[in-house]
């Protein structure tokens, strides 16, 4: 199955819009500087929609199946937040109208960031972040104002381990610190013994996963803290995993002093085909003046008659701006819409279902698969997706058979100290019948490596198109369908 | 209400399952003294009662919707074919992921292809990237490439101060961990005095076209200039003026980039937003973010894919040059839709109509007394009038008749306070333009005493 090209069913001289006459004079164009030619497809609007509809069909999604992505948290997205992202009093707002003029936003924003400050346990929140990893990259520039302003000028070295996700240590190389990795333990957790042996006055803080992408929630988390933070270091926490912690822990209470929240995770804003996200910093006492701006601040208390007034507002000494205006908007209205519906009770429901849909699938799957550190797990597990007696078999022909049965494979090879790792979250939003139906398949596709393993070794048979050739994809560069004039560059 | 679809009775069953009594036992590993902490947050609240709450709040805000707009400054009310919102709104492509699995992504695969194509015809580059955060980072993302073209050799990078003031700051954030020189934007330098600032150690130099103030500058023999000291071009663009104007390949650029709110998606107070990144052959395999190309499946039917990917931060770790992950992929649907829509015609009239409209408005209020409209430069949609007040309380009157005035460029320039940046697009009908003349001109003591 495939779908022409937008350019391919293009027809000289159609148009998919209607637009107004011009109802001004006219002012002469500049002739000189007009472009010669401007190449986009000649379309209807029956076109498009036809087009993007088929286009559409060729996708996973959720609404559509279970996706149980380890580590994205592919959790349902509620329709009504659609809808109040869409309301004309938000999506048109100018990022520039007056404070007075945007109360209604300010509001939502403020009220946001202090439940998310609730939630983790922290003194102050921004919402500035555009994604998860732009969160981290906020978090380690603030660990390093914090020590420069400080006049601690050698601590050079962000500890980062083994079982961390990947964008951390392209984010501390980002910051300007070196990346030193921390091996786990024979329980996937941290290696005190190599923790401590490391930890000096070079050391600028640590990042840590928790749980951690093995889906484990650190037994000696409270050690782990207390070594960094002996040492003068400042613990940052990735919070990509906060669907395992809400209601049960809060990272600040732990002694956490910064961590991000992804809202296109844990809180149900759409991952949108790879974005837009939200990462929003949560921060302890000794690094609120350091956040990222602007954050929102109550100007005027509010009285019996009148509301509060909000502004917005640069911290003190913050680290600056990560992205034009204040943050992705429209994400921060979802999430509050989230918040507000599921309340206090629904957002510890989250937690715990998405635990305990978690732990079922582990026990439901560990006497066909192997499970390298088999104890309680928190919203995840992996698993090796390999077999002793079919050795041809690898955890991407698992992956690649089970969209024969309608459903996204898990991440797969990651985190990479676990071999032929199939990392699994199931999320609280997927029903017992669901969860049996993945037992099933991933039983089926066990017995099928050992009796058919041609069938997973060809696998995919059902999507729009088989396995592509990648390497192809990257010898043989095509990333533009369009020729590039003579006169154009 | 909730979104966990689970009964008392399934949920006794899975507990068995698992071997335990209740949920709270599967978080034995955290710390008992901190484990089970209070929660203050508010009480569930019914769908009914969430959506009137944001309703209220939604209609606090003066908008576009309620008030005739004419303020701009990097972000702009255009017109969005209904057609694009209802794509969006396909489950199929907003709550699916990034395309890890092309098998399963093929419809996200190539609309992205699509984009990144139409993205270099509209710069006349040769390739761009699947999206960054916004405009601003992706010319953060830009001086990351320059700077590893120039093989981290050299570390000065000049910015022209007619880039958008929160864009340059935005540099500055994302460099403060590297050793990097940043000059030229700290006073009124144009294009010949940044010129003179390249030498052997600049990596880049980064202008905006058109500029923070709407104008396009005179780049005759700019590029020429900066290549031969073997630096880098890169131009922040209006992608609606791309439309009308020179690509900016013509022009010489090595990197475009910008803001692409303008194509299909609405202001919504400052994002999502979705930041282009388009560049000649020689630096694709250097610049960050997912990439799309073309190739065949197994049977050789066409087929896409993410490709380069060992550039990036989950396979190159601490190596990589940027760790974006997550970009900004539903806003790259809404402007392929858009620009699918829009088509070869449709994107120069709009284009066309925000040129005129801007004119006439121009002329309309450098006709009133005590107002002036810089004229010295060709403009596209965007222009500065100088104002015989503060722009503050101009604008404050302007509210009270509707209208929500230009920005005040006194914030990020010293040197024009009193001065209004003034936008038009094809949503400013001509009452609304001659409404904001009148106001200006009918509430001269109000506005001026």
């Amino acid at each position: 199955m495939t779908e022409p090209l937008i350019y391919d069913i293009s027809v000289p001289g159609r148009c998919g819009v209607s637009l107004p006459g011009v109802d001004v004079p006219e002012t002469p164009l500049p002739t000189e500087l007009l472009r010669k030619e401007l190449d986009l497809p000649e379309v209807s609007e029956m076109q498009v929609i036809r087009h993007f509809v088929h286009l559409s069909q060729f996708n996973h999604s959720i609404d559509k199946g279970f996706y149980p992505l380890g580590s994205c948290t592919m959790k349902y997205n509620p329709k009504i937040n659609e809808d109040m992202a869409r309301l004309p009093g938000f999506a048109h707002l100018h990022p520039l109208q007056d404070d007075e003029g945007a109360q209604g936003a300010l509001a939502l924003m403020f009220q946001l960031q202090t439940w998310l400050a609730e939630i983790a346990g922290f003194k102050a929140v921004s919402l500035a972040p555009a994604a998860g990893a732009q969160g981290e990259f906020a978090g380690i520039l603030m660990i390093r104002k914090y020590h420069l302003d400080r006049g601690d000028t050698q601590r050079t070295k962000i500890l980062i381990p083994n079982s961390a996700h990947g964008t951390n240590p392209a984010t501390v190389t980002m910051a300007g610190f070196t990346a030193v990795e921390l091996p786990s333990d024979e329980n996937g957790d941290v290696d005190l013994q190599a923790l401590k042996a490391v930890c000096d006055d070079t050391v600028a803080g640590m990042m840590i996963t928790v749980p951690n992408t093995l889906g484990l929630f650190e037994s000696h988390i409270l050690e782990v803290v207390k070594t960094v933070h002996d040492c003068g270091g400042l613990m940052y926490m990735d919070g990509a995993n906060m669907n395992a912690l809400m209601g049960v822990v809060k990272p600040g209470e732990l002694g956490f002093d910064v961590m991000h929240y992804n809202l296109h995770k844990t809180f149900s804003t759409p991952h949108g085909g790879g974005g837009p996200g939200s990462g929003p910093v949560g921060v302890g006492e000794k690094l609120v003046p350091y956040l990222p701006g602007p954050v929102v601040v109550m100007v005027e208390d509010g009285t019996d008659d009148e509301p509060p007034l909000y502004g917005l507002h640069m911290p003190e000494k913050s680290i600056g701006r990560l992205k034009a205006f204040h943050g992705n908007f429209g994400m921060h209205v979802r999430a509050y819409t989230y918040i507000r519906i599921n309340g206090d009770e629904g957002i510890k429901d989250i937690t715990r279902y998405a635990v305990l849909n978690a732990n079922y699938l582990r026990v439901k799957l560990q006497d066909t698969y192997h499970i390298p550190y088999n104890r309680y797990c928190g919203h995840e597990f992996v698993l090796e997706g390999h077999f002793g007696d079919a050795p041809d078999i690898h955890a991407l022909d698992i992956s690649k058979r089970l969209m024969d049965y309608g459903i996204h494979p898990p991440t797969n090879y990651f985190p990479l100290i676990v071999p032929e790792a199939l990392m699994i979250e199931p999320t609280e939003t997927e029903d017992k019948q669901t969860l049996d139906a993945f037992v099933d398949a991933m039983k089926k596709i066990a017995a099928e490596a050992r009796e058919n393993p041609d069938l997973l070794k060809s696998a995919p048979h059902t999507t729009p198109v088989s396995r592509v050739d990648e390497v192809r994809a990257a010898k043989q560069l095509v990333l533009c369908c369009r020729p590039i004039p003579e006169w154009a560059g | 209400m909730s979104y966990v679809p689970h009964t008392d009775a399934e949920r006794q069953q899975m507990l068995a399952a698992i071997g335990v009594t209740t949920i709270e036992d599967l978080f034995e590993a955290v710390p008992a003294s901190h484990r089970f902490p209070s929660l203050n947050l508010p009480a569930p609240m019914s769908e009914i009662e969430t959506a009137a709450e944001l309703q209220a709040l939604a209609e606090a805000n003066e908008h576009a919707g309620d008030f005739a707009i004419f303020r701009g400054a990097g972000a702009y009310h255009h017109f969005i074919p209904a057609a694009v919102n209802h794509v969006l709104l396909r489950g199929e492509f907003y709550t699916a992921y990034t395309p890890y699995q092309p098998e399963v992504s093929q419809g996200t695969l190539q609309a992205i292809f699509e984009y990144q194509s139409m993205i270099s015809t509209l710069t006349g580059m040769d390739a761009a990237n699947a999206s960054h955060y916004d405009g601003a980072t992706s010319l953060a993302e830009a001086v990351t490439v320059a700077l590893e073209a120039t093989r981290r050799k050299r570390n000065k990078i000049i910015l022209s101060p007619a880039i958008h003031p929160q864009y340059r700051a935005v540099v500055r954030t994302y460099h403060q961990g590297g050793n990097l020189k940043i000059v030229g934007d700290a006073g009124r330098a144009d294009i010949p005095d940044l010129l003179d600032m390249v030498d052997e150690n600049t990596a880049m130099l980064a202008v905006a076209y058109p500029n923070f103030f709407g104008q396009i500058d005179d780049f005759a023999g700019l590029a020429q200039k900066v290549h031969d000291a073997g630096a880098l071009l890169v131009m922040v663009a209006n992608p609606m003026a791309l439309a009308l104007f020179k690509t900016p390949g013509e022009l010489g650029a090595d990197i475009v980039v910008g803001e692409g709110q303008p194509l299909g998606i609405p202001m919504s107070f400052g994002g999502p937003y979705l930041g282009f990144f388009a560049t000649r052959e020689h630096y694709v395999r250097r610049i960050a973010g997912r990439v799309v190309g073309e190739t065949v499946d197994q049977d050789g039917k066409r087929a896409y894919v993410m490709t380069l990917r060992p550039r990036e931060q989950d396979i190159r770790r601490e190596k990589a040059t940027s760790n974006i992950c997550t970009n900004q992929g539903l806003m790259a649907l809404a402007a392929c839709v858009y620009l699918s829509l829009m088509g070869k015609c449709g994107l120069r009239t709009v284009a066309e109509l925000c040129y005129h409209k801007a004119h006439y408005a121009a002329r309309q209020l450098d006709a009133l007394d005590g107002f002036q409209v810089d004229m010295s430069k060709p403009f596209f949609n965007e222009f500065v009038v100088k104002c015989p007040q503060p722009v503050q309380a101009i604008n404050d009157a302007l509210i009270e008749k509707g209208i929500i005035g230009g920005y005040d460029l006194g914030q990020d320039y010293p040197h024009l306070r009193n001065h209004m940046l003034v936008a038009v697009t094809e949503m400013n009908r001509k009452e609304e333009i001659d409404a904001l003349a009148a106001a200006l001109k009918e509430a001269p003591e109000e506005i001026r005493s």
